[in-house]
């Protein structure tokens, strides 16, 4: 009787468990166009501690998810200087951040990006989300993954996902520079032209 | 205490597997989804892919143009398609689950395509040399089509460009998953289609 009791209790806990992750799992697909996007206070590569309100003068933001290990935003890293070197003057900073656990992808650790951001000499905060619930937040599924944000009334929008050009596995061969159109839109004043576009990459490490 | 409990725990029962269900349902709802889709494209070309098998020795280059048929075959054959790379990580972890369905179906109308993602200049360096190195057995072509943002959605709706990515189709179904196959998993998956 007592087993049963205790089964009888577990057993709906357990139900009710199944049924939230179901839920949850249904419905977290990350941010979309016109979401607000959250802020949040990284540990950047220097120790300091970075957040999107940190930055008054910007009028948004390059958000990429990217990492060190991963080959795809390895051969994407000059590209993401040059958007920094492009936009951070016209107040659109890259924000770099590596949602890897480097648990499970031992060259992603924040040493290792120290190291990875003095040699290639970023620009950029390169942040680590060491409590993984960043990139979840935004639904990066993948290293890199851009997401662009415009600050409007103190909240910053979500204004294109996805790639940094069209051809991720070789730089010569870009025709289209999809992230910096669509700042390049939002710094004219228009609605970004193509708001969302897909690129092959390394699943985030989790 | 024992009917009270009894008739109590049996509407708490209740209510669960109602929530059950509708959890369930869900599920399922989100499983047909996935395995609907892309249905009602069709490949107009189907005959410029066949030179590509002819000689199995060498890795064919496609563009997507190429490759696309090879993804909307109509035969008595189930085909499973995986994008991979030799640097991907769980790519590599996966494989031998592939490559044990190879061998294991090899009787069978059942076709392993393993769709790689290398770097087009670590063609001759690194996919080759790895092929030879892990004696792999499944059929490996190379795409080459650096224009992602159009292929992508064509290879699923539902992908958003992470590898490994695997397709597992025949001419009446088709499911997609973003992510590793287990062996049991591929498996029990490939099961559902030859039942068909």
């Amino acid at each position: 009787m007592k087993n049963l009791k205790s089964i009888g209790f577990r057993l709906p806990l357990l139900l009710v468990v199944v049924a939230l992750f179901g839920f949850t799992v249904l419905n977290n697909k990350g941010y979309e166009i016109g979401d607000v996007a959250t802020d949040f206070s990284l540990k950047n590569v220097d120790g300091s501690m970075v957040s999107l309100s940190d930055f008054p003068e910007a009028k948004g933001f390059i958000v990429i998810f990217t990492c060190n290990t991963c080959p795809f935003a390895v051969a994407s890293e000059d590209r993401i200087i040059a958007l920094d070197k492009e936009f951070k003057s016209k107040g659109y900073p890259v924000i770099a951040i590596n949602p890897n656990n480097p648990e499970i992808s031992s060259g992603d650790g924040y040493t290792e990006m120290q190291k990875r951001a003095r040699e290639k000499g970023f620009t950029f905060p390169y942040l680590f989300d060491e409590s993984n619930t960043i990139y979840a937040k935004y639904g990066a599924t993948k290293t890199p993954h851009v997401y662009i944000l415009e600050k409007e009334g103190g909240k910053n929008i979500v204004r294109y996902i996805g790639a940094i050009d069209d051809n991720v596995r070789n730089a010569s061969q870009v025709k289209e520079r999809f992230a910096a159109n669509a700042v390049n839109d939002l710094l004219a004043g228009r609605e970004v032209s193509v708001k969302e576009t897909k690129a092959i990459g390394c699943t985030v490490k989790q | 205490m024992g009917v009270g409990g009894g008739v109590k725990s049996k509407f708490v029962c209740l209510f669960y597997l109602k929530i059950m269900a509708k959890t369930f349902f869900l599920s399922i709802f989100f499983l047909f989804l996935i395995g609907c889709q892309d249905k009602g494209k069709k490949p107009d070309t189907q005959i410029k892919t066949e030179a590509t098998f002819v000689n199995s020795e060498e890795i064919p280059v496609l563009d997507f143009e190429a490759l696309e048929p090879l993804l909307h075959k109509k035969n008595d054959t189930t085909y499973i398609v995986n994008f991979w790379a030799t640097w991907c990580k769980p790519c590599v972890k996966e494989l031998p689950a592939f490559e044990k369905i190879n061998e294991k179906y090899a009787g069978e109308k059942v076709k392993v395509i393993l769709v790689s993602l290398d770097f087009p200049k670590q063609l001759e360096t690194r996919l080759i040399p790895f092929i030879k190195k892990h004696d792999i057995q499944s059929k490996v072509v190379f795409l080459s089509d650096g224009d992602a943002n159009t292929w992508i959605p064509k290879v699923s709706e539902k992908w958003s460009g992470s590898i490994p990515a695997t397709i597992i189709y025949n001419k009446n179904s088709r499911t997609f998953r973003e992510g590793s196959y287990t062996y049991a998993e591929l498996e029990k998956e490939l099961a559902s289609f030859l039942k068909e």
